[in-house]
């Protein structure tokens, strides 16, 4: 599934909880260039919900795609500007 | 309706009274241009909150809201005041109590949570659920939310009422505010909360 998006980088927060995958992931996004998608690795149920919540609410990102897998939640945001 | 026809007594002076039409192309142009500043400062959300509370529960809304507020690129401002300013104490951050009295919710009843040595009991046990959890520690989420650019202030008067010094505090912490202060950035915020 996640080769539909050409990854540029992956975060792992498994084992982190809120609001360390939110809080992670902004700092990860600011590294990468335009266009550039970010992988991120949670086991925090939560991250579901506040990683799409911060995505559409920030200026610059955009969620791609969510899956569930088992114990881990994966996220692609990309980096539009 | 044009203003330089002379006409009857009382329309004379109704005209002179009237801005030429000059006049308001400025006046349009002073609001365009103002409107154009208000709208690139609203750019960025502002959230302002007053922490209080400096027992160990009570010290993480203002840093989970605070960190992640930053994380949405909000400008955000925390004002602490009374025992909020032990959030920012560094030696006192690493010890926030928390008290095993005044909350029903409790596993002891409060006439057992009220025995000497109690709250300490209540602080391992918190303590502990936070390390099993991974919960970040309320020293990581105040330099991590510095780090973001958040703006912490310790409240002047009750820094004096306390018996607290200015270089008790973190590093990047502002001293030497008030009330004002507050005020200031709590009308200018899009979202204000008291903790």
């Amino acid at each position: 599934m996640s080769a539909e998006y050409d990854i540029a980088e992956t975060l792992d927060v498994k084992g982190a909880s809120c609001p360390m995958p939110v809080v992670k992931t902004k700092g990860a996004i600011d590294e990468l260039a335009e266009e550039q998608v970010l992988e991120v690795l949670a086991t925090d149920p939560g991250s579901m919900s506040d990683i799409d919540g911060w995505a559409s609410g920030t200026a610059g990102v955009e969620l791609v795609g969510q899956e569930e897998g088992d114990d881990v939640y994966k996220h692609y945001v990309r980096k539009t500007e | 309706m044009s203003t330089d026809t002379s006409s009857p007594d009382g329309a004379d002076a109704a005209a002179d009274d009237a801005p030429s039409r000059a006049e308001l192309a400025a006046r349009v142009d002073e609001l365009e241009a103002s409107l154009a500043e208000a709208t690139a400062e609203d750019d960025a959300k502002k959230m302002s909150i007053i922490a209080t509370k400096g027992s160990l529960d009570m010290a993480y809304p203002p840093l989970i809201l605070a960190s992640t507020a930053a994380a949405f690129g909000y400008d955000v401002t925390v004002f602490h005041t009374f025992w909020g300013l032990d959030i920012l104490h560094e030696e006192r951050s690493k010890s926030l109590k928390m008290s095993s009295v005044g909350n029903p919710n409790m596993p002891v009843p409060n006439v057992v949570g009220a025995l000497p040595g109690m709250d300490r009991v209540t602080t391992r046990m918190m303590e502990k659920r936070i390390e099993d959890n991974d919960t970040a520690s309320v020293q990581e989420l105040l330099e991590t939310s510095l780090d973001m650019g958040v703006e912490f202030q310790a409240c002047q008067m009750t820094i004096e009422l306390m018996g607290y010094d200015e270089d008790d505090f973190y590093d990047g912490v502002t001293t030497g505010v008030g009330a004002a202060t507050a005020l200031q950035d709590m009308v200018e915020a899009d979202i204000q909360l008291l903790v």
